[in-house]
């Protein structure tokens, strides 16, 4: 069979990335060809900044070398500028006449600079900002002894141009028209302090200045304004702004508007051309930022690959100032207008300025000068449209006040030394990310992970690494709304839960067929959060996939590192008897339990058991009444108690027999993620139910519920929901508690992270305020509860499942 | 030096597929230490040794997947084929020949010789 044929015109980012994500999926599906009208392989435009400042050089910025094309059987076309396209004929032909047939052709010519209509701007040391050539031009004329420099524009790409030039000993004036820099990014208090940082630095400004004329014979000697006054220059840089470079695309006759008008399989009107990059023109929006064009990079590779079913639905943008030494951060939108409020921290002595603009308890936008340690952070708030309400006294000093026991914003990541360790769990320091970064070309925070291991555990250092990223390579995170549930599908978890209502699907085969999935079976991401959203679906229908359980709950106990289990019986609100304790006792003897060990949880872990010994161990346990203690699942796992009023001379209520009562009512519930309840017989709260997912404080009148406590990677301290007055109402309210985390909560996404992106007052409108709600959010508990209160531990005693738990002996 | 060898040669009867669990394993107890015996979706079959090429974790009890496994400690994915683990991580587990018949499963301890004597720990 020949291969088909896919051209590319554009050797820049978004084109190679797409050839990179197609190579990916479809090794062997084309036969491609690139264009590239530079001279040069693929390399990282981003990093010209510090290129022209003398922090990188052009050798550490390069992405694919020939080497790589050649390796891949690309043919590179480098140095030739692409002409026409002949439609009919299904060919392009380059300026020195080269032509090749596609039979998919791929558009990605990036932008043009934009120049200034002026007198003299095609004067010898007239230069724009935007390639190699560029940054050769000007790096020339700075080593010539050229000692002034003007920058038209104050936007981002001007200011990194002035820095740079700055750096390489000229004297540099930096002209804006209006009176603030970087409009479209900073209010104005934010862009006054940027503009103080940068004169520090010995930037000289000229704003609201309107540029009349350039001045020389053959080479640039001045600039004039329309006020007459006049700059000496020996180089101008006109950094104005940047158009989609579509000259090509509308001589073929393709659809333009600003840019190549694509649909959301990134497709122009001719269905053979695709288009990605700057020069799109998506769904009304251009895009100026490699985030959101690695996005369209990757559906298209996608549609290219004929797997067909990705789309593109927009981006939202961040901007990061690469600037070293200064930070400025700005996503979203940051105007203030009636319906929005802005939150503000300012300290004008350490030069930090954050500004929230808050609408409906939502961040809309974001301005951040001076400390950018928490950019990433609320960005991800803002894309996933978090209910910020009780974050909002701590929202401004950031991520590291809530409680993340992570690295705290005192860490300036570039003045680490290569030794510092980023990741406590996985040992990973700064010099292997950068290395890993470099060396393997990463971009993503996933590729980072996936490749150092870096932050892909407890991920409390997820905010240093990507700025780890952002200083390596330039800030290219993630900036799409939607994220899909993992790779076999683009659903995200709230639509697959929905699919899976609204259309009676009833096993995991349905889902996968109705939703396309693209892998036959799953992976080990979405197998347990279907199994899980079938579970929690269809109660007693539904028949669970062992499969599809994490070993864990497969086979209901916890693995170690050697391979052996542990057992953990429930020991009910904490209360054990002689008998039971003897019991524990005689298993740990009679199969030789290595280590018994109190919880952290108020109970006793019988640890290293041999896998083959569990049917055993759970068989003579069981015979003293012991139960499975779920301390392996995504279900309920302890409910801590207190003494409480029987015997502690503090004690208000019975917060002891208040605990065994949650737990009788909520074990053996399978839930998104796992559950931790306490009772506490007094406001002195020895059983730290403040700290729980659900959270029972004992008081003179009654109790007070607390939700959405968290004491593990990321203390968050409880919510209160309400306070009820008898036993039966903190049951009733516990299992619409329960429910509504279990109908709702996304997989693997624990009480508190949900409350924070729901709102408490979302929690509190459906538990507290509507009370048939809350009935029936109980009822709905207590009936699926009738079908999940089986011991497993039992049935596998009994010999359900016995291969599991068996060998094969070879002789 | 001569057992082994001999060892090296035999297929040895691991049972029925039907004891397979599909999209699971079973451990195979032999001479050259605990192999996992996989079963696909398609009914496949593949064994590996038993020990991750990360930390030794027992890749039996992973979760399988189209022809690869998830390892249950800190999931490294290994290409039940040949035994590689899945890019970007780097590692190689032994692999083992297996065939089908009659409903039968067949497992070679057949190795090349200094696998076979990693495998078996000399
Ligand atoms: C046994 C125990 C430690 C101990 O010796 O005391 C323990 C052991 C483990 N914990 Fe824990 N945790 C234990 C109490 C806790 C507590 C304290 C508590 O419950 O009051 C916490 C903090 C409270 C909390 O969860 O909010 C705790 C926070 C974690 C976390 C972090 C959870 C988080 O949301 O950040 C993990 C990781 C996870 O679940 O993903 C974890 C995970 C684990 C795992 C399951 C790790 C694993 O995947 O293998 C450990 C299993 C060991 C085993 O085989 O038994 N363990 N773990 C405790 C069992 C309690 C019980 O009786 O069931
Ligand atoms: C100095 C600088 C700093 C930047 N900093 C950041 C930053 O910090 N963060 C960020 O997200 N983004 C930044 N950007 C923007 C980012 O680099 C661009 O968004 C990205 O490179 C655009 O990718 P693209 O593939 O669409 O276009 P390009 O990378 O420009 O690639 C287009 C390529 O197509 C070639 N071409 C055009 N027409 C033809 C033709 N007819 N035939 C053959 N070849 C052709 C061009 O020569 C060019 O090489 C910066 C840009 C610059 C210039
Ligand atoms: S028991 Fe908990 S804290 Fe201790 S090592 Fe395991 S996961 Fe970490
Ligand atoms: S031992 Fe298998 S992933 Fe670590």
């Amino acid at each position: 069979m020949t291969r088909r044929r896919l051209v590319v015109v554009g050797n820049g980012m978004a084109g190679m990335r797409t050839v990179e994500e197609l190579l990916a999926l479809a090794p062997d599906l084309y036969d491609i060809t690139v264009f590239g009208a530079e001279p040069h392989g693929n390399y990282n435009r981003i990093l010209l900044s510090p290129v022209l400042a003398g922090e990188k050089t052009i050798d550490d910025i390069i992405l694919n070398d020939r080497a790589w094309y050649a390796e891949h059987h690309i043919r590179l076309h480098a140095g030739k500028m692409v002409r026409t396209i002949d439609r009919r004929k299904k060919t392009v032909v380059a300026a020195d006449g080269t032509s090749e047939r596609y039979d998919r052709l791929l558009l990605a010519t990036g932008s043009t600079p934009i120049i200034l209509p002026l007198p003299g701007k095609e004067l010898a040391g007239v230069v724009t900002f935007r390639d190699i050539d560029d940054v050769e031009r000007m790096l020339a004329t700075a080593g010539n002894g050229g000692r002034h420099a003007v920058v038209i524009g104050g936007g981002l790409l001007g200011l990194e141009a002035a820095n740079g030039l700055a750096k390489r000993g000229m004297d540099v004036t930096v002209v804006h028209l209006l009176g603030t820099l970087m409009e479209r990014q900073l209010d104005a208090p934010a862009a006054g302090l940027l503009q103080r940082a940068l004169e520090s630095r010995g930037l000289r400004f000229l704003l609201e200045h309107q540029t009349a004329a350039i001045l020389g014979d053959q080479r640039v000697r001045a600039v004039r304004f329309t006020n007459g006054v006049e700059l000496p220059a020996d180089l101008v840089v006109m950094s104005v702004g940047i158009k989609p470079n579509i000259e090509l695309a509308k001589s073929a006759g393709l659809y333009c508007k600003r840019g190549v008008v694509v649909n959301d399989t990134l497709q122009t009107f001719d269905p053979s051309i695709y288009a990605v990059g700057e020069c799109v023109e998506h769904r009304g929006a251009t895009y100026g930022l490699v985030a959101p064009l690695f996005e369209q990079a990757k559906v298209c590779a996608n549609h290219l690959a004929r797997a067909g079913s990705a789309r593109y639905e927009g981006s939202l943008a961040a901007t990061k100032l690469k600037v070293t030494g200064i930070e400025v951060y700005s996503a979203g939108d940051f105007q203030d207008d009636a319906q929005a409020e802005s939150l503000v921290f300012q300290d004008a002595a350490r030069g930090v300025y954050k500004k929230l603009v808050l609408r409906d308890n939502r961040i809309r936008g974001s301005v951040l000068v001076g400390d950018t340690v928490d950019g990433p952070w609320y960005f991800q708030l803002l894309r996933e449209g978090t209910d910020v309400s009780e974050l909002r006294e701590q929202l401004l000093f950031g991520q590291a006040h809530v409680g993340d026991s992570g690295h705290g914003a005192a860490s300036k990541v570039a003045a680490l030394p290569d030794e510092a360790e980023i990741c406590g769990c996985n040992g990973v320091c700064k010099g292997a990310i950068v290395r890993a970064i470099v060396e393997q070309g990463l971009f993503s925070l996933e590729e980072v992970r996936a490749h150092t291991k870096a932050s892909s555990s407890c991920g409390s250092c997820t905010g240093l690494v990507e700025q780890i990223l952002a200083s390596t390579v330039g800030d290219a995170s993630p900036t799409q709304k939607k994220k899909p549930l993992c790779p076999c599908t683009d659903y995200t978890h709230d639509e697959v839960r929905q699919a899976i209502r609204a259309n009676q699907l009833k096993s995991m085969a349905a889902v996968r067929q109705f939703l396309e999935w693209k892998t036959p079976d799953g992976c080990q991401k979405c197998r347990p959060a279907l199994n899980y959203y079938l579970v929690c679906a269809w109660p007693g229908e539904y028949v669970d996939d062992s499969r599809s359980r994490f070993i864990n709950e497969r086979a209901h106990a916890n693995i170690q590192k050697d391979g052996t289990y542990s057992v953990v019986p429930r020991i009910w609100g904490g209360v054990t008897t002689p008998a039971e304790l003897r019991a524990i006792a005689e298993v740990a003897e009679r199969y030789q339990v290595p280590t018994v060990k109190i919880t952290g949880g108020q109970r006793i872990d019988l640890l290293g058991v041999k896998k083959a010994d569990l049917p055993h161990v759970w068989r003579d346990l069981g015979r003293a009444g012991l139960v499975s203690g779920h301390a392996y699942g995504k279900a309920l796992r302890t409910v801590k108690t207190c003494v409480g009023s029987e015997w502690c001379r503090f004690g208000t209520q019975d917060s002891t027999t208040m605990g065994i009562k949650m737990e009788k009512m909520t074990w053996g519930a399978w839930t998104p993620h796992k559950v931790k309840m306490a009772v506490s017989g007094c406001p002195r709260n020895c059983a730290e139910a403040t700290i729980k997912d659900f959270g029972v404080v004992a008081v003179d009148s009654g109790w007070e519920l607390h939700v959405g406590g968290n004491g593990g990677v990321k203390v968050r301290v409880t919510d209160l929901l309400c306070k009820v007055r008898t036993m039966e109402e903190v049951l009733e309210y516990c299992a619409a508690f329960m429910q509504l985390y279990r109908e709702e909560a996304r997989y693997l996404e624990r009480t508190a992270p949900w409350i924070e992106r729901v709102g408490l007052a979302y929690v509190k409108r459906r538990v507290v305020e509507d009370t048939d709600g809350r009935k029936a959010l109980a009822a709905r508990f207590a009936a699926s509860q009738r079908e999940a209160q089986v011991d497993p531990w039992a049935e596998r005693a009994a010999g359900f499942d016995q291969d599991e738990f068996s060998a094969i002996l070879a002789s | 030096m001569s057992e082994t060898a001999a060892v090296r040669e035999t297929w040895i009867k691991v049972g029925e597929l039907a004891g397979i669990p599909r999209l699971g394993a079973r451990v195979v107890c032999t001479l050259f230490g605990n192999i996992a015996v996989f079963r696909t979706a398609d009914d496949q079959v593949f064994a590996l040794a038993d020990r991750c090429p990360h930390k030794g974790g027992p890749l039996s009890q992973g979760m399988v997947f189209g022809t690869r496994v998830a390892c249950p400690l800190h999931d490294w994915v290994v290409e039940l084929k040949n035994g590689r683990a899945v890019a970007p991580d780097v590692g190689c587990t032994p692999s083992f020949p297996v065939r089908v018949e009659a409903g039968v499963v067949w497992l070679k301890l057949a190795l090349e010789p200094n696998v076979a004597a990693a495998a078996v720990g000399v």
